[in-house]
């Protein structure tokens, strides 16, 4: 698997321009000097190896780790700044794209709070085994008659552990709960602190007074497993965090500025300002908003229109970060930068839209929304009942209110969502999908229609030769000729034909073709206008010709081909009841093509970016849950706008940031199976809570009536935990096969 | 029961140092990168020399 991946990634690489480096090389304290990348195309330990052993016998080279997880490398070595560029090209000749970039920019309060979770588990998860070493002790004493003296010994004993373990590991539901409490509202984590502060506090007071209980073990126990459910629950966020920092990266490259006296310097985007001239070399991705000062080249604007083939650029048209420039170096005068550009005023609009998104509520939380007060009034009517009604002494009447609290705070609900969340997250990333969206798993069970872009998505969006009617001579020397150029039809007959050498003395003129000069005469290879053929208004999809001294003109079609598997997937789609759409830009003739060989028979051409949303809104007003598929930048709204979304892993990158999931590779069928473990995965977040209700509704009887003792409670509190991590641990083995 | 005296504070002694050996390894990276400890593992020592065959931890 890991090789037919990496493998579809080395064309981009190969083709991408040497990012400069060097302004992103730190120096460290000791006079080394380190670089941050983050690496395209990782996806095993076959990879890290590689990676490492590449760059092993770099001069000066301290240490080159690989971090699987992140996708991220760290280069450490003495010696010149400009050994950067050597390590990214070496990552390119291996086939991994790296760009640089500033760890200090990326390292924010998650990884803090992930760190902060891990700690506090810890520390529970000692206090947890410790005391109940003790409290074992103790409840067989209750049998064997241990001696009043040796029990309160070691309730003292699990005091001394539990209290300092309590104080450090319930600050992250204590911060959680008071910011709830001030905002006047109640949550989850407000019965979770009550409980804990309450049952130490009890179970102090029973200490000092010899008595027969103490809740350490419980209270200890259930933080311990709210923590791992939290722990896992941010696990599973971090992945989808990694991938939308891919995008920050775009903007990170080192940009040449020319000052006026005509030396080039190098600096990092943000220290670029407007109304400075910016050198853009051919094959260099740009980072500024501008206009074009001099020169005259392609720019491939796919990033930003979606759009396959690139524009002609000339002396004052504008141009915007992100763009590419195939053709001849350009001098651009800087418009904007960073947070000015379009670039950033899109990733701005994606924002808003997901924001909008993110008002769904997980079903864990619409659950403890109703919950979380229950509890309480649970818990206050038990402690008035027993004391005022039934007229037990209030001490014994607030011990069995925390049992309640106890028995009801929601260890095996905290668990329901996480365990399988991580779970299904593990059995998507094994087959190149990456979730990004904590609910994005809810929202993918409940979807009843698929609507599908076109070009990128239904087909590989990127032109292929059609090879009837081209002679293998002709498409040899057109192909030796396309070697010098990055314009994707030359792309497309390099790909045709990789045997043929490169030409030399060939010469690119922009927005008309190559041409190079033999001892026959001049070789042309391009427009139908610059090698002078008529103009044919019949012509379909995009052409390049070739005109040869002494030979007739050699035409050569290109068209975008289906994903392999296109029509299979719209038809396991259509059989598991799903509605399936069409919406494209492109124009109508091709889109009814692309339509009928797919069977799709709702569709819709010509399509911008906001007649997209439209028909989304249009679609979600009739009370339709759609998943959106798509990747070019014109999709990104509409990625935003359905209520999930999925993006192929070649989508620009602000598509992928909009959407909610990310699948690598050439097929399309990842779309079914991520509906399928998406169903499974409810399926069994169902069961999950089913499970820890039904024990909840076995226990809290007891409780209520005074029945619980902290061993009962501790019983049903792992007893629960354990049956909910098991059943979610059934989405991991039962289709291993299958997949 | 005399032997409690000793007893629990070896048991409690024992956790402690789990716990610290968790935070230490906690601090110092090694769980900064989970799926790739995994992997590291399997790599077999004699390639460590270099120009040995490139491509055979790949599947």
């Amino acid at each position: 698997m890991s090789l037919a991946l990496a493998g579809s990634s080395v064309p981009a690489g190969a083709e991408a321009p040497a990012v400069d480096a060097r302004a992103y090389v730190q120096d460290e304290a000791d006079g080394a000097r380190a670089l941050h990348l983050m690496v395209e195309g990782v996806h095993c330990g076959g990879c890290i190896r590689r990676i490492e052993r590449g760059l092993a016998d770099l001069p000066g080279l301290r240490e080159a780790r690989m971090n699987l997880t992140t996708r991220r490398l760290a280069v450490r070595w003495e010696g010149g700044r400009e050994r950067a560029a050597e390590v990214i090209r070496r990552l390119a000749a291996l086939g991994y794209e790296a760009v640089p970039y500033e760890p200090s920019r990326l390292t924010g309060a998650d990884a803090r709070e992930e760190r902060e979770l891990l700690r506090s588990m810890a520390v529970a998860g000692f206090a947890t085994a410790n005391i109940m070493l003790l409290s074992v002790s103790i409840w067989a004493g209750h049998v064997e008659g241990m001696g009043t003296y040796t029990r309160t010994l070691f309730h003292w004993l699990s005091a001394l552990i539990a209290l300092p373990a309590l104080v450090y590991a319930v600050r992250p539901f204590a911060r959680s709960a008071l910011q709830a409490l001030r905002a006047g509202r109640t949550n989850m984590e407000v019965p979770i602190t009550l409980a804990v502060i309450l049952a130490s506090a009890v179970s102090l007071a029973e200490t000092m007074n010899h008595g027969e209980h103490a809740y350490f073990d419980s209270a200890v126990m259930l933080l311990f497993f709210l923590l791992v459910g939290r722990y896992l629950d941010r696990r599973a966020r971090g992945r989808a965090r990694s991938a939308a920092e891919r995008l920050l990266a775009l903007g990170a490259q080192a940009v040449t500025v020319l000052s006026p006296d005509g030396t080039a310097r190098l600096l990092p985007p943000e220290q670029v300002e407007p109304g400075m001239t910016v050198l853009a070399a051919a094959g260099e991705r740009i980072a500024v908003d501008g206009a074009v000062a001099s020169g005259v080249s392609e720019i491939d604007t796919s990033l930003i229109t979606g759009e396959t083939l690139p524009g002609r650029v000339a002396p004052g048209d504008r141009v915007f970060a992100g763009t590419l420039n195939l053709g001849a170096p350009l001098r651009l005068t800087v418009g904007a930068v960073g947070e000015k550009t379009l670039l950033a005023e899109i990733v701005r609009l994606m924002e808003t839209a997901e924001q909008r998104r993110a008002r769904y509520v997980g079903l864990a939380d619409r659950l403890s929304r109703v919950y979380a007060p229950v509890v309480h009034v649970l818990a206050l009517a038990s402690f008035l009942g027993w004391w005022l009604v039934m007229g037990l002494a209030w001490p014994a009447a607030l011990m069995i209110a925390v049992a309640v609290l106890i028995i009801t705070c929601p260890c095996a609900l905290g668990l329901a969502v996480p365990a399988v969340q991580v779970i299904a997250s593990g059995r998507l990333m094994r087959r190149g999908i990456l979730l990004k969206s904590a609910t994005a798993l809810e929202r993918l069970a409940k979807v009843d229609t698929v609507v599908f872009d076109k070009t990128g998505t239904l087909t590989l969006g990127r032109p292929e030769l059609q090879r009837e009617g081209v002679s293998p001579a002709a498409l040899r020397e057109a192909a030796s000729l396309a070697a010098a150029s990055r314009h994707p039809l030359a792309r497309a007959l390099q790909r045709a034909c990789p045997e043929a050498p490169a030409a030399e003395g060939v010469e690119e003129v922009p927005g008309c073709g190559l041409r190079r000069a033999t001892a026959e005469g001049e070789v042309r290879l391009g427009s139908r206008r610059w090698c002078g053929i008529a103009e044919d208004s019949t012509a379909a999809g995009p052409e390049l010709w070739l005109l040869r001294p002494g030979e007739a003109p050699q035409l050569f079609r290109f068209d975008d081909r289906l994903r392999s598997d296109a029509a299979e997937v719209v038809a396991a789609l259509r059989r598991r009841g799903l509605a399936v759409e069409l919406l494209s830009g492109d124009r109508e003739a091709t889109v009814a093509r692309v339509a009928e060989a797919l069977g799709i028979e709702t569709w819709r051409a010509a399509q911008s970016p906001g007649d997209k949303v439209a028909r989304l809104e249009a679609l979600a007003a009739e009370g339709r849950r759609v998943l959106m598929v798509g990747d070019g930048l014109n999709d990104a709204p509409a990625l935003a706008a359905a209520s999930v979304s999925l993006s192929p892993s070649s989508a620009v990158d602000i598509s992928q940031t909009a959407a909610d999931a990310v699948f690598q590779g050439e097929a399309l069928a990842p779309v079914p199976e991520t509906l399928a473990v998406a169903g499974r995965a409810e399926r069994l977040v169902r069961q999950n809570f089913a499970l820890s209700i039904g024990y909840n509704a076995l226990a809290v009887p007891l409780a209520v009536l005074g029945f619980v003792t902290p061993l009962v409670a501790a019983v049903a509190m792992s007893g629960s935990s354990l049956l909910v991590i098991g059943n979610a641990l059934r989405l991991a083995a039962r289709p291993g096969r299958a997949a | 029961m005399s032997s409690l005296l000793y007893l629990i504070p070896a048991a409690l002694l024992l956790g402690l140092l789990g716990l610290g050996a968790f935070l230490w390894s906690l601090r110092s990276g090694q769980f900064d990168d989970l799926d790739g400890a995994a992997h590291r593992v399997l790599f077999d020592e004699e390639d460590e020399e270099p120009g040995g065959p490139e491509e055979r931890g790949e599947k």
